[in-house]
């Protein structure tokens, strides 16, 4: 029972996943791709939480971890960069 | 290390200290210190005589790399010791006259006589190694001694240009001699000379025989400057005189007919051997003195005339290859061609020497060479006038110089080849008396143009630079014993025979010589009215003839275009092996990475592609498949939608963000196929290097920042489909073939209780296979240093820091 309600969610988190990425190859501008990206990496941690029940494993916690992590990092890189072309401002004073 | 091997290094030994002495006696001419060693030298090999004469060999051996059978083997035999002690008679004449012809003052004779002592010593070991290796180093001395002689003045075009076309033409023959060496050993299994020659027959029926006989006589024809390969000679002339007289006359280029006379035993017996050596001898003999004519040089004339010579010699060092054919004979005739090269061999060594030196001095004296300048300097330079007499006169084969009985022996070497029934020489043979004598006729006129151009006629002051007058006497002095040896070869011509000639005679003939029997003495019946006198009497009556009538037929030279003379194609040659290289190399070298890793990715097809074919590797077996999820399906879908993206995105940030995409899924097949340590660290280094990939983005120069998508090319297309199908296949194939079970057990057994860890992927990392991690931590501290590197050192091309502009 519980087998088949993960592949359910499996599947649908998937499909997400596949419409996130459809957007993140059509855009129509970066900040949509940004923010596609930023959702994949959400379904992601959820893709992986999912597979380690199904695998019947504590061997992922950390991915989910480190996802969520580099997803956040990662989305305010790329506002950063879009919003003023650079990721780490030098000080120019020094 | 015996004497003998001490006399061969002696001059070695001596070049070491000629610099101290030069500069530590400047008052006193180097050469006087230098002239110590040939004489000594000299006098040590004239004790060899009475060995020789008896039929006896000496060896010496020194063991040198003996687990590659390379040995320093002295070996003197009799053709060995008559090489020996004309490089050290002529050498100490050379030198005594080198004190007179070179300034103190002027020149660096340190440098000319470290040159000369090691061209000497080279040419001592080429001629007394036994071993074929030590022969060959020796043979490269001489090659680079006489390159370093030849651009002594090496502020002058005309030297340097020498120089390197002498080294071009006679390494080229060399490093051919070794092959050929190289591959008698491969058949023989020893380097030696002798054993060699006591195995002939067996050699004789293997099949690298002929190329090796090819290679070596490629060797011993660059050196001796046979046609084609004679043009280096004339352009050595722009050595000083007496290098000339002492390399390029006496002793360097007979290296190539000591090496055919040395090889003669092992080789002889082919008709191949007495076609080739005795044809292109015949031919560069009348070659060389037809061309010798038109010189107007006087060092010109003997160069070409110093081929002739040897074109001869070479000649009958192949007719003479015919005495093996008829071991049966009681009196064999065909001894009579070889006798006559050694002969003649010797007989040249002393006219040519003494005619260069005398050449030298009336360059020294009037400060020109041109024969259209001199004349008439019979009157003022009567010693030298003399001796050039006595030097050309023996060189034209007249009597009663020793020229005129070599000359009468080669005649008959040549006659006697219409003799010979094999070879289908009978229908040919007849080509090589008539040549023999066409050449002597031109010979005779070069003789005639060299010594009466010089000294009769009228003396043209005016054309002159110095005022002429006789030379000193040292200048002098090795002339004069040159053609008094002339005179007295001429007139007394058996002090030579059984001491000298018929040692080396049988040194070149081993099997016909019988202990205790003598070659009967040839050189004796030089009487009687014989064809050979008729012939030369024609000779003398043709080439009076021709020098009279010589400005009539002068155009004969002008038939041959500029274009098609072996120097301006050799000079061709050179030239479009260089700029054909640079285009060969302009053509693909085009500074592309694009097109470099065109090349590579071809290549890659090729060789694999071909190798699967070839090798029938392809393997297709599913037996050891897993099945497919959806997961991985699905999975694979979205890399392949992330990979369809960056090749047709239109801006590099989407190009950018759809690997990252890709990166991701890659994390999640790690987590799909339960590899949590593999998933981490493959989306913290996705991200970081996302980040930098942005960095990069950011710092593209503006020209190239509009953006577009990636042109079409079907080319690419092509390669590309290419490298994914092939690797495709051969992971298909590498995966149906597995032929043994993997060692993964080991590690799944032994690490708990082996290395105490529960980890198995990290415990591989730094315990099982740590020494792998210590490096790839090192790859990052240099790529960690390398970029700071970059990023902080800023220089300029002057080499200058401009850190903080």
């Amino acid at each position: 029972m519980l087998d088949l309600v993960l592949k359910i969610s499996l599947i649908a988190v998937t499909l997400s996943m596949l419409a996130l990425l459809y957007r993140v190859i059509k855009g129509p501008s970066t900040p949509d791709r940004v923010i596609a990206l930023d959702a994949i990496g959400i379904n992601l941690v959820a893709v992986i939480a999912l597979i380690s029940m199904i695998l019947k494993t504590s061997a992922f916690l950390e991915v989910i971890l480190l996802v969520g992590i580099l997803a956040f990092i990662g989305t305010v890189a790329f506002a950063k960069f879009l919003e003023k072309g650079e990721i780490i401002e030098r000080d120019r004073n020094h | 290390m015996s004497l003998l091997h001490l006399a061969i290094i002696a001059p070695f030994l001596m070049a070491i200290f000629i610099p101290f002495l030069y500069k530590g006696f400047r008052r006193i001419h180097t050469g006087w210190f230098v002239l110590i060693v040939p004489i000594l030298l000299f006098s040590y090999f004239l004790h060899f005589i009475p060995i020789v004469k008896g039929n006896e060999t000496v060896t010496k051996t020194i063991r040198w790399i003996p687990s590659l059978n390379i040995e320093l083997t002295a070996f003197v035999d009799g053709l060995g010791l008559l090489f020996a002690l004309l490089i050290t008679g002529i050498g100490s004449l050379v030198v005594l006259y080198s004190i007179f012809y070179l300034s103190k003052k002027k020149e660096q004779l340190h440098n000319f006589y470290v040159y000369l002592l090691l061209f000497m010593g080279a040419m001592l070991g080429v001629v007394l190694s036994d071993n074929l290796i030590s022969l060959y180093m020796f043979w490269e001395f001489t090659s680079i001694s006489s390159f370093l002689l030849i651009g002594y003045w090496y502020q002058r075009d005309g030297s340097r240009y020498g120089a390197q076309k002498s080294m071009l033409i006679t390494v080229f023959g060399g490093l051919a001699m070794l092959g050929g060496f190289l591959l008698l050993y491969i058949m023989g299994g020893t380097f030696s000379i002798r054993e060699l020659i006591g195995m002939a027959d067996v050699l004789m029926s293997k099949s690298l025989f002929v190329p090796a006989m090819l290679l070596i006589l490629l060797g011993a024809f660059t050196k001796s400057a046979q046609f084609p390969f004679h043009i280096w000679l004339p352009d050595a002339m722009e050595a000083p005189t007496p290098v000339s007289a002492y390399l390029h006359s006496a002793t360097m280029v007979k290296a190539g007919l000591y090496l055919v006379a040395r090889m003669s035993p092992i080789f002889a017996e082919h008709a191949l051997w007495l076609w080739l050596v005795g044809s292109f001898g015949i031919f560069t003999m009348t070659w060389g003195s037809f061309n010798a004519v038109k010189q107007t040089d006087l060092k010109g004339i003997l160069a070409f005339s110093t081929v002739s010579q040897l074109g001869l010699i070479m000649s009958l060092l192949g007719v003479g290859a015919a005495a093996l054919h008829y071991k049966n004979m009681d009196e064999n005739l065909f001894i009579v061609a070889t006798v006559a090269a050694i002969f003649h061999l010797i007989n040249h060594a002393t006219f040519k020497g003494s005619l260069f030196m005398v050449v030298g001095i009336i360059d020294h004296e009037t400060g020109t060479r041109d024969i259209r300048k001199l004349g008439g300097l019979m009157g003022l330079m009567p010693i030298t006038f003399t001796i050039a007499l006595i030097g050309s006169f023996s060189m034209a084969g007249l009597p009663p110089f020793n020229g005129f009985l070599s000359k009468e022996m080669f005649f008959t070497g040549m006659v006697r080849v219409l003799d010979m029934d094999f070879f289908s020489l009978d229908t040919w043979g007849i080509l090589f008396p008539v040549l023999a004598w066409v050449g002597s006729i031109f010979t005779f006129l070069y003789s005639m143009v060299l010594f009466f151009k010089t000294f009769s006629g009228r003396l043209q002051q005016e054309k002159l630079e110095r005022k002429p007058h006789e030379a000193p006497f040292g200048m002098l002095l090795p002339p004069i014993i040159l053609a008094s040896l002339v005179v007295i070869f001429g007139f007394f011509p058996n002090i030579l025979t059984y001491n000298i000639i018929e040692p080396a005679v049988g040194a070149i003939l081993p099997s016909l010589l019988k202990p205790g029997e003598h070659f009967v003495g040839h050189i004796s019946f030089w009487h009687g009215f014989t064809v050979e006198l008729f012939m030369t009497i024609g000779v003398i009556t043709g080439g009076t003839l021709l020098y009279i009538t010589y400005p009539k037929w002068k155009k004969v030279y002008t038939i041959i275009p500029e274009k098609l003379t072996l120097n301006s194609m050799y000079d061709r040659g050179l030239y479009w092996a260089e700029t054909g290289s640079y285009q060969l190399t302009r053509t693909y070298m085009t500074g592309f990475i694009r097109t470099y890793l065109v090349y590579i990715f071809i290549f890659f097809i090729g060789i694999t592609g071909v190798t699967l074919y070839v090798k029938d590797a392809f393997k297709l077996d599913t037996s050891n498949v897993a099945p497919i999820g959806s997961y991985e399906v699905v999975l694979a879908l979205i890399v392949l939608a992330g990979s369809a993206t960056i090749l047709l995105a239109k801006s590099r940030l989407t190009s950018i963000i759809a690997l990252g995409a890709i990166g991701y899924t890659v994390s999640l097949f790690f987590v799909l196929f339960r590899a949590p340590d593999l998933a981490l660290t493959q989306l913290v280094i996705e991200t970081v290097s996302v980040a930098l990939f942005l960095l990069a983005f950011y710092h593209l120069p503006p020209l190239n920042r509009h953006e577009r998508s990636v042109g079409f090319k079907l080319s690419n297309a092509l390669i590309s489909l290419g490298v994914g199908l092939i690797v495709t296949l051969v992971a298909i194939s590498a995966h149906s073939n597995k032929l043994f079970d993997s060692i993964a057990k080991y590690y799944i057994e032994n690490t708990h209780d082996k290395a105490g860890g529960e980890n198995m992927v990290n415990v591989i990392l730094v315990d099982f296979r740590g020494f792998d991690t210590m490096f790839e931590i090192c790859v990052l501290g240099i790529a960690a240093l390398g970029i700071y590197g970059m990023v902080k050192l800023r220089l300029t091309q002057g080499g200058k820091a401009d850190e903080k502009k």
